[in-house]
């Protein structure tokens, strides 16, 4: 055992990913680069590596990243299969510590101060949630079919999302929302992501086109009921595979449309509420009796999914006006073109586009650009630093990174294809689904695809906590992998 | 371990959708960052900062290279709102030495955008215009007290002869209609321009050219540094000096005798049109329309009744009266209606039909020269008459009234001369239409208009076309156009002042009429004007006109035979002209020639102590009874100042009080 311990050792660097550091390493220095021409002054400007320099300091947490890197790939990568659970157990006590004794910073409570260091514990609490959850899908006999089973996976995920609520981190809370992904790897039903999906759109849609009306009813509302009936009658062709169901219900709605169109230009009001409510119920009805005849279970599940739909479509204006905070909404309202706020709520989005739209093809050049080192665009240097290159290195150079991390991503999910344990392919899903919702979000909200929530782009924005958060999680992962040889070998 | 490759096809879904994102997002800074412009003009209009840098304006030197008007830079106070800190307001009121509720009322009107349309809360608000040298020296010291408030230099015009406002003009704040009629986009809200005067008529010169800086401006509205450092600015470029042709000293001696009269002198150069001394009465002091106190001083100004700002030498149309004769005199010998011998009668006035002009005791019948020289009215009624009614020669008298008309155009007037001063006015010199339309046409004969040919009745006049008039007879024939810029430092005279215009009578003509105006002054009516040695040649004239007493007019040059000034003065409501227009014009006439002495300074002295004025308001004596506010930013005392007047207005030395200031 010893021995081959040895071996091991002796031919890891042989066995590491050497594209992922490279991917890796071209990131932080990158970023650390942007740091510098973000916080370039025009009247005093020293060395990029200087200490008095954000970017200086990125380049030390840099330094200190590669060591902590290399450390993390000597360690057994057993340790972090057998300690994952402990790991996770310290963290989410840590998380729950930090909510009560960190001080306010900017109305969040998320950063341990000891003395000069400050760090924020929610970045590393990634990496320990990644292992738990990978610990999970190993444990012997574990999969994911009855709900106890999607409870405890639930629950890993839920549990570092409150906590980190409890700081007031809302945008690091939603990143756990990401693993949804790795649940879905593992053999969480479909539906749930065409669920989710539904619901962004529905929710987007409503919102939108909550202004102007069409008969008697919000366009939204309009506009959704008409996706839910055609998807009514994809399910029913596509889903329960039942000709006839979708053939009949689809004449329904087409004769029912038909009636009412006819009436409307008769000059007869027609309320959509009641059309609609009449329509996709009579047709709900003869599904309901038709479902004995066919595939029960699959047209009963398309049933229930029209009702949850009406359903959330109707509660979408209610929850948006009563659980989320005026900040949020407002964030949303901006992102959807809603409402038009340049000076406030739209300030920092508006000199974003700004920033990266007076980029064009080649960029302004490095240290040319104009709108970050004014300080026009807010956090330039942290979630904005992508403003940066979009100003300075154009379209050219914001298509390079995006499809640095494109490969980054694709690379860790091919990583994670080729473990041969449900603990290595979950923590490799794990960090590429963390990945692409910082990825989507951040570039998102900068152009103006999101609404703004306060994520940092990996390895590019200034911050030790963040640089090395993600340290942990790519080293530990480069660790795992190295050892994929010796499966079985233990 | 068992692999389950339906679930493995799942990472089709998860890869397929960051790829779809990234995507999108390529698509989407496509849009931002090359189809679309306008963000890059977004974030010029973030960062950069256009900014004026200003040139100095150029300074003005009389004929005699004595500097008249300079630069001076004054302080002001001023405070960056962002900047402001909270503050002693107390503390600071002691030191700007104003009340609470002074202080108060200001403050508020500054910071509030409805009453202060220029309030920014990056830039510099003004909280006091001018400061005083003492002021200066007591608030620097107390300044970093309150953070916020600075002191910054501007430039302001001051004037070392305190005369002469009339040319100078001043210089204001831009006004929305300069900014409309500005095509060229030169100038910005708070600018200054040149208003009234040379200021004015030479702007495009005096002003320079403005720079830009290229400035990068963050978030804030901080100024960050130079765009490309500089590379893009262009520098401004100094203003152009004027050489005036004014004498100014000879002006400051004609304002002094216009004393207590309404009224103008002009005084002209005839080999070149240059101005000499272009007198108006009454008039100010041109440092009152300087800097904090101008907007008040202006409405002062403008509510005078003796309308000191109206420039009474080109903008006043009078009644020429008898100084009209000679250019009469010169048509008729051009057309043949007389000659040196042609004598008319005259008894105690030209009668006929009816029509009776009065003229006052002399022999009869006269020829030219002794007509001119005892100024006979009835020589110049005949005479216009023969030539209007020579419907042989003419055609008709409309046809012949045109001609003449013409040769009165010819020797400027019922036009503007185009002297280079804002506000000149033209004068009248009917027209066969004018007749026509106010009398019927064929209802008017030459005998109905005869008052015309003395200078009276429809004829008006600006005391700058007599001296013009003056200034051709002495030229015998021709006249450069008037001008009071000599040179433009660098530029050189303008080429429309080095232009001959000769009249429509011939030059031989001239002499004769010169003659006359001798022996007007050897032997007539401006006896007062002999003086030993100069051989002035001169026409009086007494303006009848609705206003009151007769205008007292005088028009001469001198010497008769190498011409060095012309003049014109022009003294309303003071009767015959011999006992003003004379008088002023020969002293004129022997201070520019033989320069100053004690016995023209006592004389002049009494002419200045007399008052022809009605309303007993001068704005100079108001000035002195601090009506009019000086300005506060100190008037040098560089040049000595030859009248009283100029000596009372003069305050001690801006250096001299700065070192109080310092001293404190």
């Amino acid at each position: 055992m010893e021995l081959r311990n040895d071996n091991e050792n002796k031919s890891l660097l042989g066995q590491v990913d050497w594209l992922t550091v490279i991917l890796y390493a071209i990131l932080v220095v990158a970023g650390a680069v942007s740091i510098y021409a973000a916080t370039y002054n025009y009247e005093r400007s020293s060395s990029m590596f200087s200490l008095t320099e954000f970017s200086g300091k990125q380049f030390l947490w840099i330094g200190l990243s590669f060591v902590i890197g290399f450390s993390l790939l000597l360690i057994d990568r057993r340790l972090y299969e057998a300690y994952a659970y402990p790991i996770y157990a310290v963290m989410i006590l840590l998380l729950i510590v930090t909510a009560f004794v960190a001080p306010d910073i900017k109305g969040s409570r998320s950063w341990l101060t000891f003395g000069p260091v400050s760090m924020q514990p929610a970045e590393f609490a990634k990496t320990a949630t990644a292992l738990a959850l990978a610990k999970l899908f190993s444990t012997y006999g574990f999969q994911l079919k009855d709900f106890k089973s999607y409870a405890i996976a639930g629950t890993i995920i839920l549990l570092p999302i409150l906590c980190i609520i409890l700081e007031r981190e809302t945008g690091s809370a939603l990143v756990y929302t990401a693993l949804i992904f790795v649940l879905y790897r593992e053999g969480m039903s479909g539906f749930v992501l065409f669920a989710a999906l539904c619901a962004i759109v529905y929710f987007v849609l409503v919102l939108k086109f909550a202004a102007s009306a069409i008969m008697g009813i919000e366009l939204g509302i309009f506009i959704v009921f008409i996706i839910i009936m055609a998807i009514i009658v994809a399910m029913l062709l596509f889903y329960c595979r039942s000709f006839i169901l979708g053939r009949n219900v689809l004449l329904g709605y087409l004769g029912c449309g038909l009636v009412a169109w006819v009436l409307i230009a008769l000059g007869v009001p027609v309320n959509g509420y009641l059309f609609f409510g009449l329509t996709i119920g009579a047709s709900l009805i003869y599904l309901l009796i038709a479902m004995f005849h066919d595939d029960l279970r699959k047209v009963l599940t398309t049933v229930i999914w029209a009702v949850a739909s009406i359903v959330f479509m109707f509660s979408v204006n209610y929850a948006f006006n009563n659980v989320l905070q005026d900040h949020q909404q407002k964030r949303i309202k901006v992102t959807l073109g809603i409402v038009d706020d340049p000076k406030f709520t739209g300030y920092n989005v508006n000199q974003a586009k700004i920033a990266i739209g007076s980029g064009g093809i080649i960029g302004n050049g490095f240290l040319n650009g104009t709108q970050t080192k004014l300080k026009f665009v807010p956090e330039q240097h942290t979630d904005f630093i992508f403003c940066t290159i979009g100003e300075e290195e154009g379209f050219v150079g914001c298509t390079i990174v995006l499809f640095l991390f494109l490969a980054l991503i694709l690379r860790i999910m091919h990583i994670a294809e080729r473990q041969h344990t449900a603990f290595g392919r979950v923590y490799a899903y794990c960090v590429a689904s963390i990945l692409i919702f910082h990825l989507a979000v951040n570039v998102g909200m900068v152009i103006g695809l999101c609404p703004v929530i306060g994520i940092p782009l990996p390895f590019f924005s200034y911050g030790g906590s963040s640089l090395w958060g993600f340290t942990f999680l790519l080293f530990i992962l480069l660790r795992i992998d190295a050892g994929r040889a010796d499966y079985g070998n233990w | 371990m068992r692999k389950d490759y339906n679930l493995e096809k799942r990472k089709y879904v998860i890869g397929g959708f960051i790829v779809v994102v990234v995507v999108i997002y390529v698509i989407r800074l496509f849009n931002l960052q090359v189809a679309d412009a306008q963000y890059r003009e977004s974030a010029q209009n973030n960062a950069l900062l256009y900014r004026s840098s200003y040139p100095s304006r150029g300074q003005i030197y009389d004929r005699n290279d004595s500097l008249v008007v300079f630069n001076e830079p004054v302080y002001d106070l001023v405070f960056v709102p962002m900047d402001v800190e909270p503050f002693d307001t107390l503390d600071l009121c002691t030191t700007l030495r104003m009340t609470r509720d002074e202080f108060d009322d200001k403050w508020n009107k500054l910071n509030d955008k409805r009453t202060n349309r220029n309030y920014s809360l990056y830039t510099e608000q003004t909280l006091m215009q001018h400061l005083t040298p003492d002021d200066y020296g007591r608030i620097q010291e107390k300044l970093y007290k309150y953070p916020g408030f600075y002191i910054v230099q501007r430039i302001i015009r001051q004037y070392n002869y305190h005369v002469g406002a009339n040319i100078l003009g001043n210089i204001r704040e831009v006004n929305d209609r300069d900014l409309e009629r500005d095509s060229a986009g030169y100038y910005s809200p708070g600018d200054y321009t040149g208003d009234l005067g040379v200021e004015k008529s030479y702007e495009q010169w005096l002003r320079g050219r403005k720079g830009k800086e290229i400035l990068f401006r963050d978030a804030m509205g901080k100024i960050k540094g130079r765009y490309k450092d500089g590379a893009m600015d262009v520098a401004p470029i100094a203003g152009n000096d004027l050489k005036l042709s004014i004498d100014i000293e000879l002006q400051q001696f004609g304002e002094h005798l216009m004393e207590h009269k309404i009224g103008a002198i002009v005084a002209i150069e005839p080999k070149t049109g240059e101005v000499l001394a272009l007198v108006t009465s009454p008039n100010y002091d041109p440092a009152l329309l300087v800097g904090k106190e101008r907007g008040k001083n202006y409405g002062l100004l403008s509510a005078d009744k003796n309308k000191p700002l109206f420039d009474r030498s080109i903008q006043a149309a009078y009644p020429p009266g008898s100084t009209f004769k000679p250019s009469q005199g010169l048509i008729f010998l051009q057309e043949g209606v007389i000659d040196l011998n042609t004598a008319f009668p005259c008894a105690r006035g030209f009668h006929f039909g009816g029509m009776k002009v009065g003229c006052h005791g002399h022999g009869s019948p006269l020829p030219l020269k002794p007509a001119l020289q005892t100024s006979c009215n009835s020589y110049f009624c005949w005479g216009l008459k023969k030539m209007l009614d020579n419907k042989s020669k003419y055609g008709s008298t409309a046809q012949a009234f045109d001609l003449w008309k013409q040769y009165m155009v010819s020797m400027g007037y019922g036009y503007r001369l185009n002297i280079d001063l804002p506000g000149e006015s033209r004068g009248f010199i009917p027209n066969v239409a004018y007749y026509d339309k106010m009398r019927g046409k064929d209802q008017w004969s030459a005998l109905s208009i005869i008052s015309i040919s003395i200078g009276q009745g429809e004829i008006l006049a600006t005391p700058l076309q007599i001296a013009n008039l003056s200034a051709t007879i002495a030229n015998r024939g021709y006249f450069y156009t008037p001008h009071v810029v000599k040179e433009i430092v660098g530029e050189g005279p303008l080429p429309q002042f080095k232009e001959r215009h000769y009249t429509k009578v011939d030059t031989s003509y001239y002499q004769s009429v010169a003659e006359g105006m001798r022996m007007a002054v050897t032997g007539g009516t401006c006896r007062k004007a002999n003086i030993p040695g100069l051989d002035v040649c001169g026409k009086t004239g007494t303006a009848q006109n609705p206003h009151g007493k007769d205008h007292s007019v005088f028009m001469g040059f001198a010497p008769m035979n190498d011409p060095k000034i012309a003049i014109c003065v022009f003294v309303e409501n003071a009767g015959f002209g011999a006992s003003f227009g004379v008088p002023i014009g020969a002293m004129m006439i022997e201070r520019y020639l033989q320069g100053d002495s004690p016995g023209l300074q006592s004389r002049a002295n009494a002419m200045a102590a007399t008052w022809t004025m009605t309303h007993s308001t001068s704005p100079i004596e108001a000035a002195n009874n601090t009506k009019y506010t000086k300005p506060a930013g100190g008037t040098p005392g560089s040049a000595s100042p030859a009248s009283p007047r100029a000596e009372a207005a003069t305050v001690p030395a801006t250096q001299s009080r700065v070192n109080n200031g310092t001293k404190e």
